[in-house]
């Protein structure tokens, strides 16, 4: 079956392999060199377009990288690359970059343009921080940010494009010279396409399944582009998060990005989206799933310490039938777990929390952001006056698992919260842990960095105990 | 003035060597690497690579026309290992074939059996077992060993830097065309008459049959200074063999992994001063990791000695270096070229001296700052000297006294988020320290519409050179710079460059072009006496476009001008070399007068450390720096910025590891971290210190390149400030980077981190 998609102002036919990456594609077959490969890991945006795809009456654009994204992912849509941005003469946001001199070798700019125009395209909020995010994803190693931050300031003192709906938004930009008049007749383009065909869900005979595929195509872009007989999970259901009989249930294929805007994820977990920040960048968050974070088994799985604690279980479904694991119990060695390779994760549920519960996360990493912990921990915890009735801290990075804590949670039920209680918790941990010496850190300070975030996060929760807390 | 480059980046429309289209035929090239980091081989065996489908050939070292050497200073590297193998990613084989896929997927169907040996990792433990690159290097001034006696205070310690792998955006890449017997050679190259003269080497071939070509480079940071020859030569050679086009690339992973870095030191220094706080006595002893072989290891020693006292005058200097042989890709030339390296030495004496002392750190810096006329351990004197000047001008700007207080009133408050501060001042040489390399020329065509074209040696990587270039000739011709365009970087136009390098791109070569347009502009001048009745050259201007006798008012428009000189058969073209005057080093004494210039500056750095979780942000850099008198402040900023995020991530976050085998395990970008838009201080001010330069310079500014780097060392010392103020007994180890892990460790008191 041939894929097609508009890219830029152009429609595309290809019976390429699915698999392919989209940055070759484009670069290889299309011959647009302005998306370049940096890294092929997802690290420094080079190779950044935009995916615009068509939802409840609109096009949604997100950022993507592009050598991380099989050519499938296009199928039906809009793909955008620095190309389908250039006007007759420089955008504004291409003015300002030249004036602000945010650009020196050049090898980068075109993934910095490409993601800011689109956070103009679709962010909810116009926010410098959430602009700022926005090109994250982006590494320039001449400049070292200055000027872009100064470009993207600019920028946004100039462009007034709130309260504005998906198509008055549209109009504006193109009006204001930051995207060409074709974007225009994408959506009509876009609607006549035929459904999405599905490239998904029944190849039961499928070597290799993908969902994002942001770690799978690092680790293994060159097999699986090679991969003829390949699924790729990209049909989820609208109603991909859930409520029912107090359970929250999450598709499996759900994007992190998608899974932090989530008003009843954020109804749970109101720090959401500081989690997603630390997760990884957006482009990142726009195609890695929570089911592939599972899936993936890193010990340092990120949404899965929150889901540790959130008492998750996964369904897997096989030709029709399905069966339950708890997350808990999910994991058995390093990449290795209970799931028969015909199993496929289908989604992901757990209780809703109810009464006086906080959800606390800490991440540290060598670099602040969008780095991979030394040591990541999340922590569940119910508390009535400052006694706590039930609590859960899960901690990654150091064991082979992302692993519950469980003797430490037992250990603090019921106890109240202290400096002197706390540190024996930390203690306790200390003996359930097996962290080892690696890039990350040495395991002395992965066992010391555990103690220091639980102690954080009891310190987030009740600072007034802490006070004069002694390390 | 805008940089007109900016505009084709932001387009996206900017090529690259990835981006050009092949010719058909051409093939790709990957190497074949060592696996083992020391050991001889026994046996390569690639039979059955070769039969794989795609696969068009294997060279080995065997199939070298000429010599089997890519090493220019000392010829101790060959471009395929023969006998033994130094360290990991070593090239055994060049692999040919049709695809990069079925290159790289050939490796492992390439046996290569080698006796291993224990390998050397530590530049102290090549030193003891006497594996030194060359012989060892001693600067000296006064007489230490009589001063220590005078010496109130004495404080030792050893100091140790990381490596820093420099993360040009563009990986490298060559891409070689074979023509009539020779080849031309596209390559993303800081060098290319080196990328020339190797191949030439390699293929027993006259210099003039290899053509090289550099349009431009997707970053460079010194990366690409020595070490784009391998890959160009092993291009160059593929295509000679094989008679069609070959292309190499790295991916980012084999970049990191095959490559050199900024070198690691390991050093001793013994510090000695009076109860005033003035430095009278400094030791030091330095041991670099160069790798397996010299590449420009001694180049860069050298210039860690030149700069072993940063910015501050020292009566008695004892330095001697070492440049240490180790089973590691050959470290290489990174910005600073060694000086950083030798100024985080210096900078950590005095931190430990204030400590003892019970001062800060700025007290005994500001009190031995270099004063007009100082004589720098290596001969020269400070000449036109603005480290005062750029320190007070820091001190009125951004009062650190100040700051100080601000922040101990903060620590005070605050139990576990603890802030510091530090000052970092800078004066760094320009010029190559082997002045041989201190020259430059420059082709420029006038073409009969009036427009022009520059080729020179400098090879545009980013840092604005092409743009400065333009600006020069706009101005002595006076016309629009649209009409000007600086050509590819090409050894037929511009023979026996010099890298561009050491931050003297715009100098050197700036200088050419304007001595050829000079020539061109009397040439003209001469040619339009007559036509506007001039009594001589004097009366003749070159003025927005026309040229005007400025006494009668006429003037010739510069196109017709142009137009009549060609029908009158005038010489439209001008070729003028340029070398740098009053320039040497004698390195029988190691004194001289090795820098045309220094450039001076002071930064002030506040971090912020959460003491709880080891981890820290860089609030803010302020920095007074001496621009001289910027052609283009834009683009000199820009380059300011950028040079203060590498000091500040080599002196953070930036680490390379290496495992016990020498197998690098930083070994892609999610492993190795560079500053992210997060990373970026909240506050970066530049304050650019005019201070018109006189020597052998472009349009009295000064180079710009490499000096801000070294600000960012002052960020180590701001994050020790903050930890000591956590805790005063914490023991300061001076071994950068200061990863989280350090900082969480140190504050623990660890003995191991």
């Amino acid at each position: 079956m041939n894929i097609q998609f508009i890219c830029n102002n152009a429609l595309i036919e290809t019976d390429q392999s699915p698999s392919t990456t989209l940055l070759d594609f484009i670069r290889k077959e299309l011959k647009y060199t302005g998306a370049k490969e940096g890294c092929r890991e997802g690290d420094c945006g080079a190779c950044a377009v935009l995916i615009g795809e068509l939802k409840n009456d609109k096009i949604i654009y997100k950022t993507i990288n592009s050598c991380l994204t099989p050519l499938a992912a296009a199928n039906g849509k809009h793909v955008v690359t620095i190309e389908g941005l250039n006007l007759y003469e420089l955008s504004l946001i291409q003015q300002v970059f030249v004036r602000e001199g945010a650009a020196q070798c050049g090898f980068c700019t075109p993934g910095f343009i490409v993601a800011f125009t689109g956070f103009l395209l679709s962010s909810y909020n116009l926010s410098v921080d959430e602009a700022i995010d926005s090109i994250a994803g982006n590494l320039c190693r001449c400049t070292g940010h200055y000027s872009i931050i100064r470009a993207i300031k600019n920028i946004l003192d100039e462009v007034q494009i709130n309260n504005l709906s998906s198509a008055q938004r549209l109009k504006k930009l193109v009006d204001l010279n930051i995207i060409p008049e074709y974007f225009l007749n994408i959506k009509n383009k876009l609607e006549s396409f035929k459904k999405e065909q599905p490239l998904t869900e029944t190849n039961d005979d499928a070597s290799f399944t993908i969902a994002g595929g942001t770690d799978l195509y690092v680790q293994q872009g060159y097999k699986l582009t090679r991969e003829k007989n390949i699924l790729i999970h990209l049909k989820i259901s609208d109603e991909s998060i859930r409520i029912s009989d107090n359970n929250c249930f999450i598709n499996a294929a759900v994007t992190i990005e998608d899974f932090s805007n989530s008003e009843i994820i954020k109804a749970i977990f109101p720090n959401v989206k500081e989690f997603a920040n630390l997760f990884g960048s957006l482009p990142i968050r726009n195609r890695a799933t929570v089911g592939g974070n599972i899936i993936n088994a890193s010990p340092i799985a990120d949404i899965t310490s929150l889901l540790l604690v959130l008492d998750a279980v996964l369904i897997f479904s096989n030709k029709g039938s399905v069966r339950e694991v708890k997350l808990s119990d999910f994991y058995k060695g390093y990449k290795q777990f209970d799931k028969l390779p015909e199993e496929i994760l289908s989604s992901v549920y757990f209780e809703v929390p109810s009464g006086n519960y906080n959800i606390s996360y800490e991440k540290v990493s060598k670099r602040l952001h969008l780095d991979i912990a030394s040591v990541n921990t999340t922590m569940f915890i119910i508390t009535d006056d400052n006694r706590i009735s039930a609590v859960r801290i899960s901690a990654g990075g150091v064991a082979p698992i992302p692993m519950l804590l469980k003797k430490t949670s037992v250990f603090l039920t019921g106890k109240q919260i202290s400096e002197e209680t706390v540190k024996e918790a930390s203690s306790i941990a200390a003996e359930e842990i097996k962290p080892i010496s690696d890039i990350r850190g040495s395991a002395q300070y992965k066992m010391l960095l555990l103690n220091r975030l639980i102690l954080a996060h009891f310190i987030k929760l009740h600072p007034e105990l802490f006070e004069e807390v002694t390390l | 003035m805008k940089n007109d480059d900016w505009v084709k980046h932001v387009t996206g429309t900017s090529k690259f060597i990835n981006d050009v289209p092949l010719l058909s035929g051409t093939l790709h090239a990957f190497v074949f690497t060592s696996p083992i980091a020391k050991g001889k081989i026994i046996d390569l065996n690639y039979f059955k690579a070769l039969e794989l489908s795609g696969i068009k050939n294997v060279l080995t070292y065997k199939d070298i026309p000429g010599v089997n050497q890519l090493g220019t200073i000392i010829k101790d590297e060959p471009l395929l290992a023969e006998n033994e193998v130094h360290f990991i990613g070593q090239p055994l084989a060049i692999i040919i074939g049709e695809d990069e896929h079925c290159v790289r997927n050939a490796i492992k169907f390439i046996e290569c059996k080698i006796e291993e040996e224990a390998p050397i990792l530590d530049p102290r433990e090549a030193f003891r077992k006497n594996e030194l690159i060359a012989p060892p290097v001693t600067f000296a001034l006064g007489n230490v060993d009589a001063a220590w006696k005078e010496c109130d205070v004495i404080v030792e310690g050893a100091v140790n830097s990381g490596g820093q792998e420099h993360v040009y955006l563009e990986t490298q890449s060559a891409y070689s065309v074979p023509l009539e017997g020779g080849i031309k050679i596209y390559s993303s190259t800081q060098s290319p008459t080196a990328v020339q003269r190797v191949t030439a080497g390699i293929l027993n071939l006259p210099m003039h049959k290899i053509e090289v070509d550099v349009l431009r480079l997707g970053g460079g940071f010194g990366g690409k200074e020595d070490q784009a020859t391998v890959w160009a030569a092993i291009a160059g050679l593929a295509s000679y063999v094989m008679q069609t086009p070959v292309k190499i690339s790295l991916s980012r992973h084999e970049d990191i992994m095959l490559t050199g870095k900024r070198h690691p030191y390991s050093s001793d220094y013994k510090i000695g001063l009076n109860s005033e706080g003035e430095i009278l006595a400094y030791e030091v002893y330095f041991y670099q990791n160069a790798g397996a072989s010299a590449d420009l290891s001694t180049a860069i020693l050298e210039r860690t000695m030149f700069h072993c006292t940063n910015s501050y005058f020292i009566p008695n200097v004892k330095a001697t270096a070492y440049s240490c042989r180790t089973n590691l890709p050959p470290n290489t030339a990174f910005r600073g070229f060694g000086g950083p390296q030798g100024m985080f030495v210096i900078e950590s004496a005095i931190h430990k001296a204030a400590s003892k002392l019970n001062v800060e750190p700025c007290i005994i810096q500001e009190k031995n700052l270099l004063n007009e006329g100082d004589e720098f351990p290596y001969g020269q004197k400070a000449v036109n000297c603005v480290s005062h000047k750029a320190w007070f001008k820091a001190k009125e700007l951004f009062p650190f006294e100040k700051l100080s207080e601000e922040i101990s009133l903060f620590n005070i408050k605050n139990k576990l988020l603890k802030k510091g501060m530090a000052v970092m001042p800078i004066c760094f040489g320009i010029s190559f320290t082997n002045a041989m390399l201190n020259q430059a020329s420059a082709l420029v065509h006038i073409y009969t519409d009036g427009s022009v074209g520059i080729s020179t040696g400098a090879v545009e990587m980013g840092q604005g050179v092409n743009m400065k270039l333009r600006q020069v000739a706009a101005s002595i011709f006076s016309i629009n710079i649209n009409k000007i365009k600086i050509e590819t970087t090409n050894t037929t136009r511009a023979a026996n460059t010099s890298p561009t390098a050491a931050s003297t791109g715009a100098d050197l070569n700036g200088n050419a072009v304007e001595k050829a347009c000079n020539t061109l502009a009397e040439r003209l001048k001469h040619f339009a006496v007559n036509l506007l009745k001039a009594k001589d050259i004097d009366q003749l201007k070159l003025k927005d476009e026309q040229i005007l006798n400025t006494q009668t008012g006429t003037s010739i428009l510069w196109d017709d001008l142009i137009l009549q000189a060609y029908f009158k058969r005038i010489d439209l073209s001008e070729h003028a070399h340029y070398a740098t005057p009053k320039i040497y080093f004698d390195r029988t004494i190691n004194k001289g007068n090795p820098f045309a210039y220094h450039v001076y500056g002071t930064a002030v750095i506040q971090v912020e450390v959460d003491c709880l979780r080891g981890v820290y942000k860089i609030n803010s850099v302020k920095a007074v720096h001496d621009f001289g008198k910027s052609i283009n402040p834009a683009i000199d900023k820009s380059q300011a910025e950028g040079a203060i995020m590498q000091g500040l991530g080599w002196m953070t976050l930036e680490e390379i590891r290496h495992d016990s085998r020498g197998k690098i395990l930083s070994d892609t970008l999610s492993a190795y971290k560079v500053p992210d838009v997060h990373f970026t201080p909240e506050v970066l001010e530049i304050e650019f210190l005019e201070n018109p330069n006189k020597s052998a310079a472009i349009f009295n500014s000064k180079a710009i390149g490499e000096p801000p780097l070294m600000y960012g060392i002052g960020a180590y010392f701001a994050i020790a400030n903050a930890i000591k103020s956590f805790r005063q007994e914490v023991d300061i180890l001076y071994d950068a980077p200061f990863t989280p892990e350090k900082v969480l460790m140190s504050i623990l008191g660890s003995p191991n981190c």
